[in-house]
């Protein structure tokens, strides 16, 4: 079911049009880099915040009002940039390992800022200002971090395993 | 000369391993691209912050403080990973007028990023007593922000610019 809707994404005018013309992917996968260098860096103000490991005399709240505009902004153009280039070779990027690799450990760090956002976040008011942030902000720190390093090394063992 | 010394580099041991050893390329350039994020978050924050974009609360010394130290070691670890790339594949990056024009680049930026931390060692507010020095710090935020944006797109450019042989 899901392959004939790959091939339908892959038949479309814009990915033809992206596999047609030939700056169309290297100007995707540039701007994809970019603002996935801010993802990381701008999450992992956030995750040594929550670490308790840097940024700790700063009040979660107040980095987190700060930081994650940044992050979203990033992640936004990423996604679509990313989609461009997922376009480009829909049915090859669904059957590529580091591909859906990539794409589960997305859900998973999302599923984790989920947790931490409902359950973890609800006692922010008793560790706002501490570098002792509880165990299950740790966790979701550390676990925000190793996701997202991940990530990053799928993404680059795709350009190594589907070929341009 | 570059040539001979890239067709030399190409054929010595250690790049021969690492064109062998597939593995190698790939977890090298993972680790490039971890610190690039270092370097390119840290700087983005601070010149958004000079330019009143983000975390208007907090003075400028503050992010220098916090972010910068970073990308000077960041750097460093960018200089061991880009040299074993280069060591892997020489005649790919150091023919390559992408790889010129980043490293050009970041000779500039890394200047003028250094213009930007010194004075704020010894006087936090240095950026912000005149008009005249917040353009200057405004100037090299903008700067700073299209010259490391540069950087990254030539680097993604070496694979698709052909190298002058």
């Amino acid at each position: 079911m899901l392959d004939g809707l790959f091939q339908k994404l892959h038949d479309l005018p814009l990915s033809e049009w992206i596999r047609a013309n030939e700056l169309a992917f290297p100007w995707l996968e540039s701007v994809h880099v970019l603002a996935i260098t801010l993802v990381l860096g701008s999450i992992a103000v956030v995750d040594l915040r929550l670490l308790g490991l840097a940024s700790v005399k700063r009040p979660v709240t107040e980095l987190l009002r700060n930081i994650l505009p940044v992050t979203w902004i990033a992640f936004a153009v990423a996604f679509i940039t990313g989609s461009g280039m997922f376009l480009s070779n829909a049915v090859d990027y669904s059957k590529n390992f580091p591909f859906r690799m990539k794409m589960l450990l997305l859900v998973l760090a999302g599923l984790n800022m989920l947790a931490f956002h409902f359950i973890t976040y609800r006692s922010i008011s008793q560790w706002n200002d501490s570098a002792h942030t509880p165990p299950a902000a740790r966790w979701a720190g550390g676990f925000s971090v190793l996701m997202w390093l991940a990530i990053v090394a799928f993404g680059r063992w795709i350009g190594f395993t589907i070929g341009f | 000369m570059l040539h001979a010394f890239a067709d030399w580099l190409a054929q010595t041991q250690t790049s021969n391993v690492i064109q062998n050893v597939s593995w190698i390329i790939p977890t090298v350039q993972t680790i490039h691209i971890v610190c690039v994020a270092i370097v390119i978050s840290a700087t983005f924050l601070v010149s958004l912050r000079v330019l009143g974009i983000f975390d208007r609360a907090q003075p400028i010394a503050a992010l220098t403080h916090r972010f910068l130290p970073w990308i000077w070691y960041a750097l460093v670890v960018l200089l061991v990973t880009g040299s074993l790339l280069i060591i892997g594949e020489p005649n790919r990056s150091l023919m390559n007028p992408a790889f010129a024009a980043k490293m050009t680049m970041l000779v500039v930026v890394a200047s003028l990023t250094a213009v930007l931390q010194r004075p704020l060692a010894t006087d936090a507010a240095y950026w912000d007593v005149s008009g005249q020095r917040r353009l200057t710090a405004k100037s090299i935020a903008v700067l700073s922000l299209i010259l490391w944006s540069l950087i990254v797109f030539a680097g993604r450019w070496i694979a698709y610019v052909g190298s002058l042989e």
